[in-house]
């Protein structure tokens, strides 16, 4: 089974957020980056499924060159090669386009990523690359399993779950609980130095939004105790001051 | 401009973050709400600012890949440039899918109302509740899903007619639900507008009884953190976080849980915090608008109790 694992390069979810250049960019500086949480399930979970059925891993990440430790990881987690697209990931329909424009003619069985990544959280890419493709997709699956070229999961919805069943090709949004995330051993980590990680320049898709600035949420004014033993103060005070009762 | 919206209901009533949506497009043009499955007040969407409701029934509902091609049918038939949907699990998956089929602008988990003095500007949440971003949305036709509690709703306006529309939409045969479970007769989580949320400090799946009971008293949806839902005491799709569902409910009330990072990503948006915890320093009373520092055991029953006079 080939399987592409597309992953986020994204800050570690204690960072500290903040904005540089009047608001327009991320300001990375003493920023953990990690792979995105969603997506390390994605990879844990075409871990496993090689473990079961065999085949390759290839991880793929849109970004520029800063993403490459995080590639690195993806492969001592058990990626067997691995794609940067070099190009910042700053659309989602741009994401999807290269993403599917690189798998169009590779012919892989699965394509799973996250469900959404945890600084844009568009949540839209994993539908997109389907679409370009003309292979169903599915998000966000919290199981997956794979009996020939059927795959069979649950996938959350609204209050509840469905069963999913689909053919492969397919795209998968993962998120937790469909696998357990895995940490590199030392022999990943070593053998994860040697393994390709080719660099593709973008084929220049289509972007469908401009990042105009970003803001961040006003401060919250400090918490008002009540005493344990009031709690009918509290009751007064959502009904009366907050209004929401 | 004219603008599509997507309503979707519960128990045959149109969603209140479906009429944020109404109210999102009324802000731009004309309306045409489009329902896909059995509402029976289809033309109180009037109300808020439709000025027709489409009808198609035999989706049921639909799954995204339905949704998506039904809405990408209805709106080149009516020659609409805008989609507007109601943030959910349907419409995450119809969006990206109507994104690449009429080639437009997509923008997901939007506050708030566009801003169309120069160009089309919509703020969006970012970095998990920890930011908002501004994006302009250059392309011809765009699709919006609105985050919940973001728009006021006025809800002024006169019943729309509402028009049976027969459609042909051919589903996808390389994919199929074969089962759908959902929970029954309670409020649901990602639509709540008041949340009951607890976490290791009820010490097991035993205690949640009065966590359940005052969630009864208020008509709110219970909830739960990660530890909480990765040791099987309550159900995934309550938990609430980075990694969990992100709700922006009017209350949120947090029982014996700290408030780590990713447990506030998911609750960020809350209008109102309530916290109550036995110990001082956890982190949720920096987040929290009021606190209470006890027992849950002590000061859950008796805070129900406060309620029930007062409600």
């Amino acid at each position: 089974m080939k399987i592409l694992v597309c992953i986020t390069h994204v800050p570690d979810t204690t960072s500290k957020i903040a904005f540089v250049e009047g608001n327009k960019k991320f300001d990375a500086n003493g920023v953990q980056f990690i792979i995105g949480p969603y997506d390390d399930y994605a990879l844990a979970r075409a871990v496993e499924l090689k473990e079961q059925h065999g085949g390759s891993i290839t991880v793929l990440n849109v970004g520029g060159i800063d993403t490459e430790v995080t590639i690195r990881k993806g492969l001592a987690i058990g990626a067997d090669e691995a794609v940067r697209i070099n190009a910042e990931p700053d659309d989602s329909m741009f994401v999807a386009s290269e993403i599917a424009n690189y798998a169009k003619d590779k012919d892989f069985d699965l394509i799973l990523m996250g469900r959404e990544s945890i600084d844009n959280n568009g949540g839209v890419v994993h539908a997109m690359v389907g679409v370009l493709l003309d292979i169903p997709s599915v998000s966000p699956a919290m199981r997956l399993d794979i009996d020939g070229s059927t795959a069979n999961m649950d996938k959350e919805i609204d209050g509840g779950k469905e069963v999913v069943e689909a053919s492969l090709p397919l795209v998968v949004g993962c998120q937790e609980p469909i696998a357990e995330w895995k940490i590199p051993n030392m022999r990943g980590i070593m053998s994860a130095r040697t393994k390709t990680l080719t660099v593709l320049e973008p084929s220049g898709a289509d972007k469908g939004t401009s990042i105009e600035n970003y803001e961040l949420p006003a401060e919250k004014s400090a918490c008002k105790m009540v005493d344990a033993s009031n709690v009918e103060e509290l009751v007064d005070l959502l009904k009366n001051e907050a209004k929401i009762l | 401009m004219k603008v599509l919206v997507y309503i979707e209901s519960d128990g045959g009533v149109i969603k209140k973050s479906s009429l944020e949506a109404l109210t999102v497009a009324a802000s731009l043009g004309e309306v045409v709400g489009v329902v896909l499955d059995e509402v029976t007040n289809a033309a109180d969407a009037g109300k808020y600012g439709a000025s027709k409701v489409l009808t198609v029934s035999g989706l049921n509902g639909g799954s995204s890949e339905d949704v998506g091609n039904a809405l990408a049918e209805l709106s080149s038939i009516e020659s609409a440039d805008v989609i507007v949907m109601a943030h959910s699990s349907v419409s995450e998956g119809a969006s990206g899918r109507l994104g690449v089929k009429l080639n437009a602008s997509v923008a997901t988990n939007v506050i708030g109302l566009p801003d169309t003095s120069s160009g089309f500007k919509v703020k969006r949440g970012v970095y998990t509740g920890k930011a908002f971003l501004m994006v302009d949305l250059p392309k011809a036709k765009k699709v919006l899903t609105i985050k919940k509690n973001s728009v006021e709703l006025s809800g002024t306006g006169n019943e729309a007619p509402v028009e049976a529309v027969s459609l042909e939409v051919t589903s996808d045969i390389r994919i199929a639900v074969k089962e759908v479970m959902k929970q029954k007769g309670d409020v649901l989580l990602p639509e709540a507008d008041l949340v009951v949320s607890a976490g290791r400090g009820l010490k097991g799946p035993e205690n949640w009884g009065m966590i359940e009971e005052l969630a009864k008293t208020l008509g709110a949806a219970t909830a739960c953190s990660k530890p909480v839902s990765d040791a099987d005491w309550r159900p995934h799709h309550e938990h609430v976080g980075q990694t969990g569902i992100k709700v922006s409910p009017n209350l949120y009330i947090a029982v014996g849980i700290s408030g780590a990072i990713q447990h506030l990503a998911g609750v960020s948006s809350s209008k109102v915090i309530v916290v109550i915890n036995t110990d001082a320093e956890a982190p949720f009373f920096k987040a929290a608008d009021y606190g209470i520092l006890g027992d849950a055991f002590d000061v859950i029953p008796k805070l129900n109790d406060a309620l029930k006079n007062a409600l």
